[in-house]
């Protein structure tokens, strides 16, 4: 019997859910899903959300992990604040995501899993499949695992193994669904399990069946489409933010022509970029794996003393542990980039969750005056120009530089415009090879007149050898001093040399140049933001964003911006670190809006809290 | 290894022109001659060389020689020292380190260092205390110690740093004394030739805050009888007339020193570290029968010769300019293209 011809239904947006166990492949699912949707041409924004803990007790709540995917038409600024589809792969999947879902949200459940004593481990008395208390969504049972293993009776693999593509079966049906064409998922299959081509045969035959499920059954009568966005001419990849930023980094050393040299100790959510870079040795790129945090920048250090490009990658608690190093970075004034995925603290934590709370330590978490350059990117694939910023401003001025990401931008993803190489700026530098002095002395701290950075001599250079440590030193000679005159001059020369780094003015965007309201943020929170303004503005209420890249030194021109508007609100997945950093610097009656929850804001969430502030002031 | 070069330098090329400000009498002073006395022996031009520190009396070390030199933090002169020696295989890179440095606040850099094997010269000065917090007992001060912050003496049971060193399977670990200079430049000598980490603890008094700590094995009416000189190949005996022997009784897993009866021959190329584990317990805090020279030699691919060979081997795959090889990198994967 020929299958029933299926409706077809355009879309402009859709927001999917994958929930599932932790051992389910949600992550994998997404990700394939991601990448097979990017490829029609639609603009996306993904957000992983995983515990901390590998396996989790199977079935519980703790155990649940899940992969957000929005997708679109138009370009899209967020993940979206709620999804349109809930995969739910098992009773605790449904529970932890039901809350998020809006009146009329499908929902397609793996029946298989509902068994009572599923239900149970989740405090389900009654099925929720049988009690009617989903009646306001489309639900769709599905019995993924016995269809999966059906599928596959006749290849003779083991329960387990069959079991196991499940996630494969379903992102055939929800590639069937939205129309994505999966042959970069085959592609994809044929690679990983490169060697097992037992298991290539196994989820390639589980993910055709899923399709041909949604394309047979009578339980799905109409089929999605969204049409491909507008997007600038360019060629794209999907990335996330932890990708981007090695890829980055791997960039610096290109235009830098330096070795690159990174320090780290793994981490969450850090170590991808560990993994990233220690797969691009060819760039010449070093990876160590220290013993601990300290040693991962001391080693990092030790590296740009010897006229490496620096880097160590962490979180929150492993910058705390690199504390004292930096400061003889700073001290030393050598060039070396740090880079700090926030997450949730204090302490662990909760190491999988976002949180932008270490702005204060990234600002001031040093002992004596310590300054340094900081900066954050926006969005997963501004973290690769990020990464390049801050390796510019580290050798250019010779400093330390935090670069703040967080969990949020490391680990969602969004299409990436890929740069050309050639117009990526050049941040080479020259070493010293000669005496700078008239009389044929070396001065270690003799500064240039523009930048205020002092030499760059690499030991090997004849005729330059000198000693520097973390004593105060005599300006220019680097001797070590307590000449109370002279600690004073460099304590404020360290502070000068930071606050003179040249970085590009902030720009508003007020399109009606009429808002009496600007909302200012800084890092991750840009699509949240934005999405905000847009939808404000789509209702014909004027509201100005301004987005902060460099957090120090600040633009030149902030406080110009900040004194043209009325009323200035500050969104932070804190307490309100940098509507403290506003209102101590600029003197204004900075608004901090916060929100400390481990999740990212909603567009909602900001869009209610910009209208009242803009109805109400 | 740097590679040799010829070049004819003196001690003098090894002084650095700032004053040195150790406690006069300090064993610190005896060191720094006997190092820069030594250095021209290398044949490596003074820019390649680079000395680390980290904090203490022993870490101004840096500042006297007429070298490349970073005074670092407390404890971390090992890590630091292990990002500059793995980028850049063409320094001498050597460790000046204390045992409050090396042992308290920076074992873990230590140990790491040494069983990685990262190539290193590692030189640890021990006094046995605390000197610029002026008189704290250190990981190596005796148990019951009594200094400034333990009236009633320390509890703690130091370390053998020897011992410590072994246990991380350090390929070269040797003890000298500040005060004699021909055996501190043998070691020296040694530790410089040898591939990968080289660890050298060297006795040295603090005329201040613990003079005369190790008198018993310095002291020419009482060395003789205490401190056992080891020399490859060489069976081990010491004191007037070669009268005691180290001997391995049958059964024991140790050594042990007795009068008479059939010394061991030392051979340090032993791969098997618990041999010179026994020797490193043949002494203790009391000193009674101490062994000095080069207890471990043996061979092993340093940390750094291994990461850089996997760089290059990685090198050897390169398929053009820089730029055109990020351009492919960027473009790998899944990507697609708006027109």
């Amino acid at each position: 019997m020929a299958a029933p011809a299926k409706r077809v239904e355009q879309l402009d947006r859709v927001v999917i859910r994958f929930a599932g166990d932790s051992g389910d492949g949600m992550q994998l699912t997404g990700d394939r899903f991601t990448s097979e949707t990017a490829q029609l041409g639609n603009d996306i924004s993904t957000l992983p959300n995983f515990p901390a803990e590998i396996r989790a007790p199977a079935g519980t709540l703790p155990g649940v992990s899940s992969f957000q995917v929005h997708f679109a038409d138009y370009d899209i600024l967020t993940p979206g604040d709620a999804p349109n589809v809930l995969v739910a792969m098992n009773p605790a999947a449904l529970k932890a995501n039901l809350a998020d879902l809006p009146a009329g949200a499908d929902i397609i459940v793996n029946t298989d899993e509902f068994t009572r004593r599923n239900l149970a481990k989740v405090g389900y008395q009654v099925s929720p499949l049988e009690d009617g208390s989903l009646e306001s969504y489309a639900v769709h049972p599905v019995a993924l695992t016995s269809m999966t293993v059906g599928a596959l009776a006749e290849l003779g693999v083991s329960k387990k193994d069959a079991e196991r593509a499940k996630n494969m079966f379903a992102l055939g049906l929800l590639s069937w669904m939205y129309s994505r064409p999966f042959e970069s998922t085959l592609r994809f299959l044929e690679r990983k399990f490169a060697k097992r081509p037992d298991l290539v045969v196994v989820n390639k035959t589980a993910l055709q069946a899923g399709w041909n499920y949604g394309e047979t059954t009578e339980a799905f009568t109409v089929r999605y489409e969204v049409k491909p966005a507008k997007m600038r001419p360019g060629t794209y990849r999907n990335i996330t933010g932890n990708q981007a930023l090695a890829l980055g980094l791997v960039a610096s050393a290109v235009r830098s022509k330096l070795p690159l040299f990174l320090g780290a100790y793994p981490i969450t959510p850090a170590s991808d970029i560990l993994h990233e870079l220690s797969k691009h040795k060819r760039f010449g790129v070093t990876t160590v794996q220290a013993e601990d945090e300290i040693a991962a920048i001391g080693a990092a250090l030790g590296a740009s003393y010897g006229g490496a490009l620096g880097v160590t990658t962490t979180s929150g608690p492993g910058v705390a542990l690199k504390s004292e190093t930096i400061s003889l970075a700073i001290a030393l004034e050598l060039p070396l980039v740090i880079v700090d995925v926030q997450r949730a603290g204090p302490s662990t934590g909760m190491p999988t969750k976002t949180e932008q709370a270490d702005l204060n330590m990234a600002l001031y978490g040093r002992h004596g005056e310590a300054p340094l350059a900081v900066i954050a990117p926006r969005s997963p694939s501004d973290c690769f120009h990020a990464a390049l910023e801050a390796s510019r401003i580290a050798l250019t001025y010779r400093t330390p530089v935090i670069l703040l990401s967080d969990n949020y931008v490391a680990n969602g993803s969004e299409p990436w415009s890929l740069p050309s190489v050639d117009e990526l700026p050049d941040i080479s530098v020259a070493f010293t090879t000669a005496p700078n002095a008239p009389d044929g002395h070396f001065l270690p701290y003799l500064r240039d007149p523009e930048t205020l950075a002092r030499p760059w001599a690499i030991p090997g250079t004849p005729g330059l050898e000198h000693r520097i440590g973390g004593l105060e030193k005599a300006d220019k000679t680097g001797d070590i001093s307590y000449d109370p005159a002279n600690h004073e001059h460099m304590v404020r020369i360290r502070q000068a040399r930071i606050d003179a780094i040249p970085v590009p003015d902030v720009d508003v965007e007020d399109p009606e140049e009429n808002a009496r309201v600007l909302v200012l943020g800084w890092g991750s929170t840009y699509g949240p933001i934005g999405a905000a303004c847009r939808a404000l503005r789509q209702r014909g209420l004027s509201i100005a964003q301004a987005h902060l890249r460099h957090l120090a030194p600040l633009p030149a021109n902030l406080g110009e911006v900040l004194a043209a508007y009325e009323k200035v609100v500050v969104p932070e997945m804190n307490l309100g670190q940098l509507a403290s950093v506003i209102r101590s610097k600029f003197l204004i009656d900075a608004v901090p809006f916060n929100q400390v929850n481990g999740l990212p804001f909603t567009a909602a969430t900001l869009e209610s809290m910009l209208e009242d502030v803009v109805k109400n002031g | 290894m740097a590679n040799p070069v010829a070049v004819k330098l003196t001690a003098k090329d090894f002084k650095s022109d700032q004053e040195v400000r150790w406690c006069p009498g300090c064993g610190d002073y005896a060191i720094l001659a006997a190092v820069q006395q030594f250095m021209p022996e290398l044949g490596i031009p003074r820019e390649n060389i680079v000395f680390v520190s980290g904090i203490g009396c022993s870490s101004r070390f840096p500042y006297y020689m007429n070298t490349y030199g970073l005074h670092s933090i407390h404890g971390r002169a090992p890590a630091i020292a292990t990002g500059l020696s793995t980028s850049r295989p063409d320094l001498s890179v050597w460790v000046v380190t204390g045992d409050g440095d090396a042992l308290s606040i920076g074992g873990n850099h230590l140990i790491h260092a040494l069983r990685r094997n990262v190539n290193l010269k590692i030189l640890l000065f021990n006094n046995r205390i605390y000197g610029l917090t002026k008189g704290q007992y250190s990981p190596t001060s005796e148990i019951g110690k009594i200094t400034k912050s333990t009236p009633a003496g320390s509890a703690d049971s130091p370390f053998n740093p020897l011992s410590l060193a072994l246990g991380a399977e350090a390929t070269f670990v040797a003890r000298t004394i500040d005060s004699d200079r021909k055996h501190l430049q043998s070691v020296l000598r040694a530790a410089a030739a040898h591939e990968g980490s080289a660890f050298v603890e060297i006795y040295q008094n603090c005329n201040i805050f613990n003079d005369g700590a190790f008198d018993l094995i310095k002291d020419a009416d009482s060395r003789d009888e205490h401190l056992i000189r080891l020399e490859q190949g060489k069976p081990i005996t010491f004191g007037a007339d070669d009268r005691f022997s180290v001997v391995h009784p049958e059964g024991s897993f140790g050594l042990k020193v007795q009068e008479g009866g059939t010394a061991i021959v030392h051979d340090a190329t032993v791969d098997d570290p618990a041999y010179a584990f026994a020797l490193s317990r043949l002494s203790g805090s009391e000193l009674t029968t101490t062994p000095i020279g080069v207890f471990r030699d043996v061979p092993r691919p340093s940390y750094d010769e291994i990461v850089r060979k996997q760089v290059l081997d990685a090198r050897s795959q390169i398929d053009g300019t820089p730029e055109e090889m990020l351009n492919n990198l960027l473009n790998a994967g899944d990507t697609w293209t708006i027109l």
